[in-house]
């Protein structure tokens, strides 16, 4: 599995989406509703699974489905 | 920190009581105070409405609370050797909330009573300290109380917390006991910046430069760094717990953890891989009522017929300091 399908597959469980609408370019918050708070449950799904240390500053910069699959491969 | 209760000194609840303001403040009427909507908080918090003290003091809710755990315990006041309350906000530096029961309630003279401060973690912070002392006494009764006025330290322009809390109080009576188990786990991380409250002390003290800087005592904190804190901190205080206690998460009936967040408290269920039904919840009316909020739930879980005997429970705070805690026990 490719990052983007474990991302992929992190986020639908998280916030309860549809596997289909999560794309690189989906909008965390305008597409999936997320709010700050799903977006620190995310980053720390995250660090779980792919067990690394997101950094606060880079996790406030976070948009989409893609910034998320960067700031892992760029942790891995 | 882990405490291992020896097989012969757990710790059992023998009655408890709450007390909580009648003027209910909602989500609507904060809307017009400041910038929020009813949908903003309870879609992030749970809450709907909380309690507000109107008249009522951190002492009359506490004493309030206080004769109703006894009544319910079955004890006479005199009785009682230790009183501890949690609590952030008594009305004074001194004397103790807890000295102050000791007056109200007409105790004997000759208690140990004092108050902890451990924020949101106080109530267990303070069932901890009471089963120590209990073993040091002639083995009678504790009163534990949590107990917050915390309309007090609001700043009711800041919408990012003046929409969460709560006031209230809620006490128990514990006694030592053979057969029920009692554990305790613990932890504090140092930290003024994610959540802080600082402390006015009107000075005209001349021979310092500082004192006459004036602060307002209001309670600050960043959100999204306190979820993170509290969903990491009771995952793994509480699973310390229980691989001490060799029991596993799905063998609680009841996991009684501080009413921050029902946010909070999902996530928490999901890591920990607990059902969500067994963690109770009364976040919708009360808010967030810091070191009042487990023993507030306790009297209203059992008070509506929700604890059985032999029940295994896990109460755990969390909050500034940051502190966190948890105890095992049974009902």
């Amino acid at each position: 599995m490719n990052t983007f399908d474990s991302v992929k597959a992190l986020v639908v469980e998280t916030l309860g989406c549809e596997e289909n609408d999560v794309t690189l370019e989906t909008n965390l918050k305008d597409d999936l509703g997320a709010d700050s708070l799903t977006a620190v449950e995310m980053i720390m799904v995250l660090e779980d699974e792919f067990d690394i240390m997101i950094p606060e500053e880079a996790s406030r910069d976070i948009e989409t489905v893609g910034d998320l699959v960067n700031l892992v491969q760029s942790l891995l | 920190m882990i405490y291992r209760g020896d097989p012969l000194t757990g710790l059992k609840i023998l009655g408890t009581g709450s007390c909580v303001p009648n003027h209910s403040v909602t989500n609507q009427m904060l809307e017009t105070v400041v910038d929020t909507s009813d949908d903003w908080i309870s879609s992030r918090t749970g809450i709907r409405s909380r309690c507000i003290a109107n008249g009522d003091t951190n002492l009359t809710m506490a004493k309030a609370a206080a004769e109703r755990a006894i009544e319910a315990a079955g004890i006479k006041n005199s009785d009682i050797e230790v009183v501890l309350c949690a609590t952030i906000t008594n009305e004074y530096v001194t004397p103790s909330l807890s000295c102050l029961l000791q007056r109200e309630l007409g105790l004997n003279e000759e208690v140990l009573a004092f108050d902890i401060n451990a924020a949101c973690s106080g109530f267990v912070y303070a069932l901890n300290t009471a089963h120590s002392l209990l073993q040091k006494t002639s083995n009678k009764y504790a009163l534990v109380v949590g107990s917050e006025v915390l309309s007090k330290i609001m700043d009711f322009t800041d919408r990012n917390t003046c929409v969460l809390f709560g006031d209230g109080s809620g006490a128990v009576v514990v006694k030592l006991s053979r057969r029920m188990p009692f554990l305790f786990n613990s932890g504090a991380r140092g930290d003024n910046l994610v959540l802080n409250c600082p402390a006015i002390y009107e000075s005209n003290n001349p021979f310092s430069q500082n004192t006459n800087e004036k602060k307002a005592g209001f309670l600050q904190m960043d959100g999204s760094e306190v979820f993170r804190f509290a969903v990491e901190s009771i995952k793994k205080s509480i699973m310390a717990l229980l691989e001490k206690a060799q029991v596993s998460p799905e063998e609680i009936d009841h996991y009684v953890l501080h009413q921050a967040n029902s946010r909070i408290i999902c996530t928490a269920a999901k890591r920990l891989g607990a059902p969500i039904e067994r963690f109770f919840m009364n976040i919708e009316k009360r808010g967030n009522t810091s070191a009042a909020s487990i023993p507030i739930a306790l009297d209203e879980m059992r008070t509506s017929g929700r604890l059985k005997r032999g029940d295994k429970l896990v109460l755990s705070g969390f909050g500034g300091g940051l502190t966190y805690g948890s105890v095992y026990m049974a009902w």
